[in-house]
């Protein structure tokens, strides 16, 4: 247990300029991936989001072995996951079954290509457990401008998202352009997961981008209501990850997975206790 | 109007037919809907042509027909969704296009995700401006109203803020209704509304649609596969066969005559206490609502 938590130190670390950078981009990522969450639940994009995120550890350890930024591998693979989902697969059945394929083979290469790799270890382990050593005053720089760029577009088409997403047949009917709606959002997806991907690790990418929504539906079906707790949440697991593993200096993807489990715990529990689920 | 049965095949009678139909009336402005010779085909397969129709504001016209006649791709021509491949389409005096205001949408019942992330109110305000980007934050108030004097009209005020998912099925439908109503629709759109629910719950759902038409004066294009819940109700029958069809009051449409001439075989048409029982047609939704109507 005092291996997995203490607070010895905590002070002089929280003074550290890559720990306030960390702190700074476990606010922004909460933020994009809170508002996201609800949609991404709605939508069930759940397997969609993880394909991209093995996707973006590809792109990241591709640019590794070249010696390019790892953000800026991990968008590149992210996006071209994202447009791969959004446009290969606009329905439920062949969608899966195109992520499995894509996934399976990026991860593959992914893995091949960090062998191929000859630098630090950590650096390969970073992207698949997420580091908060990763960020860097660069990152902080592509984290605003992502972070800008994907609340501006969602603010823009968030009411025809949520209609295409919730009441597809009528949504259709009443001329929303789904077919380009669908690609745009596996877009906003996909530059978020390749945030996620350098500071919560690809394989845990899931633990902001689909728990914080899965979370807030059960307690709440007013649409602004759950993605401000979804946006709550996320952001009360990473910082409050980034601050428990900053003592024990260990990876913070153990602790945000188990503080957003743990919210939807409680959710679960207090949509039980309701009854039911109420507008909030 | 259009008693004589047509028939996709004589090209002169059809050009004929449709030369007539847009010297008779070149824009008919005060049609709620308009289609002039008319005609959808996917590869070879004509679903109809030379379709001339016009309804007016009020009026409730059925669209009848079995599976695969062309019922729903008459709707999404409506809607802008499927382009003709000849003739025109107008609602309302202007060229049918996606997304068009002044139109409103029922669908059939289908169940709702137990988890949707909306509430009553929410679902019935996409009807309103679910389909327009931005943020949408002028207007709050004004939209507000709207959707609370939809839901009041139909009756849906006291789940205005339940979980959609949780809602009955005729619940779900009435919201529905609201939904299609909230813009103030010239022509309301319906395919198959009633499908899946009790008596009960269609006998609400069409007073609901009837209502609106009666005292706002939207056309009802009403698409099913069993007239009887609005029987009353319709004023006009179109009705669709492998390629034919027929416009007119339900009575001229709803004969043994007619029918067997649709269907190119021995169809009977039999009132039963008020209900009609269509016995004959080599469809299974006609056997299916036959025998819905006999027990």
């Amino acid at each position: 247990m005092s291996r997995l938590f203490g607070f010895e130190g905590v002070g002089e670390l929280l003074g550290l300029p890559f720990v306030q950078n960390a702190f700074v981009a476990a606010a922004l990522l909460g933020l994009v991936a809170g508002a996201l969450a609800p949609l991404v639940v709605a939508r069930g994009m759940g397997f969609a989001v993880h394909g991209t995120a093995e996707l973006a550890f590809t792109g990241g350890a591709a640019a590794l072995l070249v010696g390019i930024s790892v953000s800026v591998g991990a968008v590149v693979g992210a996006v071209v996951a994202g447009l791969v989902f959004g446009v290969l697969g606009l329905r439920q059945r062949e969608r899966d079954s195109v992520i499995g394929v894509v996934l399976a083979f990026g991860l593959g290469l992914g893995v091949l290509l960090l062998a191929l790799y000859q630098g630090r270890a950590s650096n390969k382990f970073g992207l698949l457990t997420g580091s908060i050593v990763s960020v860097d005053s660069s990152n902080i720089a592509v984290l605003v401008s992502v972070t800008i760029v994907v609340l501006a577009v969602l603010a823009v088409v968030y009411r025809p998202l949520l209609f295409a997403s919730a009441d597809p047949d009528v949504a259709v009917a009443r001329g929303v352009p789904t077919r380009l709606l669908s690609p745009l959002f596996a877009v906003l997806v996909a530059l978020t997961t390749a945030l996620a991907v350098p500071i919560v690790g690809a394989i845990l990418v899931l633990s902001v981008t689909i728990i914080p929504g899965a979370a807030a539906a059960r307690v709440t079906s007013n649409p602004l209501a759950a993605t401000l707790l979804a946006i709550g949440i996320a952001e009360l697991a990473l910082l409050g990850g980034t601050f428990l593993s900053l003592a024990p200096g260990l990876p913070i993807s153990g602790y945000v997975a188990t503080i957003a489990f743990l919210a939807y715990l409680v959710c679960r529990l207090v949509g039980r206790v309701r009854g039911r689920v109420r507008a909030g | 109007m259009n008693n004589e049965v047509m028939t996709p095949t004589p090209p002169a009678g059809s050009a004929e037919r449709s030369s007539a139909a847009s010297s008779a009336a070149p824009t008919a402005p005060t049609a709620a809907v308009a289609l002039r010779g008319a005609r959808v085909a996917f590869g070879r397969r004509v679903l109809w042509e030379g379709l001339d129709l016009d309804v007016r504001p009020g009026e409730f016209l059925a669209v009848l027909g079995p599976n695969g006649s062309g019922k729903t791709t008459l709707l999404r021509v409506l809607l802008g969704l499927q382009p003709l491949d000849a003739g025109e389409v107008r609602i309302a005096g202007e060229p049918a296009r996606r997304g068009a205001g002044g139109i409103g949408y029922i669908p059939q019942q289908k169940s709702l995700p137990e988890d949707m992330p909306l509430r009553g109110a929410d679902l019935v305000g996409l009807g309103l401006d679910g389909h327009r980007f931005g943020p949408g934050l002028r207007g709050r108030a004004d939209r507000r109203r709207k959707v609370a004097e939809a839901l009041e009209a139909v009756g849906a005020t006291s789940y205005a803020r339940s979980p959609v998912g949780r809602l009955s099925g005729g619940e779900q439908q009435r919201l529905r209704v609201a939904q299609a109503l909230v813009g103030d629709p010239r022509v309301l759109l319906c395919d198959e509304p009633l499908l899946s629910l009790d008596l009960a719950r269609q006998r609400t759902v069409s007073r609901l649609i009837d209502e609106r038409r009666r005292t706002a004066d939207s056309a009802v294009v009403f698409v099913t596969h069993e007239i009887n819940p609005v029987l009353p109700l319709v004023d006009r029958v179109l009705y669709l066969v492998g390629g034919r069809f027929r416009i007119g009051t339900p009575d001229e449409v709803m004969t043994s005559a007619t029918l067997s001439e649709l269907y190119r075989t021995d169809v009977e048409v039999v009132r039963v206490q008020g209900r009609l029982v269509v016995v004959g047609a080599e469809d299974q939704h006609v056997h299916h609502d036959a025998l819905e109507s006999v027990t």
